[in-house]
């Protein structure tokens, strides 16, 4: 923008097009911040919906992928006899064997997060997991695994990068959450939330926040970031297990008609 | 600076209006292919564990 001039007039007078090519310093650093700006409100755009959005589609679709590898080698194994669509399965199989960092063991699905939402479990929790376009959601290491007696605690972002957890704050009481292994479906129920700061690791406990206590119950730990857009505090989901089927059984009766179209 | 570049543009109206769109359309792609996957790897992603 050009600045007033008290010459303006006689220089638009007498030369016009040399006074519109007048340059001056403030008007270019004005420019500058305003693009400066315009850039970085894009760059939040771009992080927080554009490749949000991007690497939850690639999340789902690793997962679905995943899942449906899994249902397929199941039936190689097993061929299409199924096992009986209900009863008693007795204590849940545990695959307690090492994974490497990184390695996607388990597929999460919660149906209050919506469709799509399925999304690889690995181990560890660092960013080469939780950023991945692959998995999104990571296990604490030295944590229980699905189904065993004490915490399966699992991490996932709230918001970017695919937000595993995004809709964590809208679980309600005994509302599903699905973990699916190479061995079968693990149902736990939701129970609570809580909010706590980023040192609480008191929650990844077997008994959350008594180190001391021996476990005698099979729970699930979701931490993600809290508030939305922030990472001041954590927010914390716990559930339980309810049952457990084996693979050969097929997908929980809820979200059969789902799985059933995941990698297709 | 956004006034010369107007200035330099050739043709009517429309068709710097045209040409703007199109560089602002080919700025935006490269920002968002190869600028702000950079920029993110850089800036400290959001951390969403629980740790000492």
């Amino acid at each position: 923008m050009p600045e007033p001039d008290p010459d303006a007039t006689t220089l638009a007078h007498q030369s016009a097009p040399a006074a519109r090519r007048r340059v001056s310093v403030v008007g270019v650093l004005g420019e500058l911040l305003l693009t400066a700006g315009a850039l970085i409100l894009l760059f939040l755009g771009w992080q927080l919906w554009w490749n949000d959005a991007i690497m939850a589609a690639q999340q789902s679709d690793a997962a679905s992928g995943l899942s449906a590898q899994w249902a397929e080698e199941d039936r190689a194994t097993h061929g299409d006899a199924a096992a009986p669509a209900t009863g008693d399965y007795g204590d849940p199989l545990v695959d307690t064997s090492d994974h490497a960092n990184g390695e996607a063991f388990a597929i999460m699905y919660v149906p209050r997060f919506g469709e799509g939402s399925q999304r690889g479990i690995a181990e560890g929790t660092g960013f080469d997991v939780l950023n991945s376009y692959d998995t999104g959601v990571g296990h604490y290491p030295g944590t229980q695994m699905p189904g065993e007696i004490g915490n399966f605690a699992i991490a996932s972002h709230r918001s970017a990068y695919g937000g595993g957890m995004h809709e964590i704050e809208q679980l309600q009481l005994d509302d599903a959450i699905y973990i699916q292994t190479r061995d079968g479906w693990y149902t736990y129920r939701f129970r609570d939330l809580e909010y706590v700061t980023p040192d609480a690791v008191g929650v990844l406990a077997p008994v959350p926040h008594h180190p001391d206590l021996t476990p005698t119950d099979r729970i699930i730990t979701l931490t993600s970031c809290n508030p939305l857009y922030s990472t001041a505090e954590r927010i914390i989901a716990y559930g339980v297990l309810e049952s457990w089927q084996p693979a050969s059984a097929g997908p929980p009766a809820e979200i059969a008609a789902q799985v059933a179209t995941w990698g297709a | 600076m956004y006034g010369a570049l107007w200035r330099i543009l050739p043709g009517p109206v429309w068709v710097r209006v045209i040409i703007l769109i199109a560089i602002a359309a080919g700025v935006v792609y490269a920002l968002f292919t190869w600028v702000f996957p950079w920029v993110d790897g850089i800036i400290t992603p959001r951390d969403v564990t629980v740790e000492q």
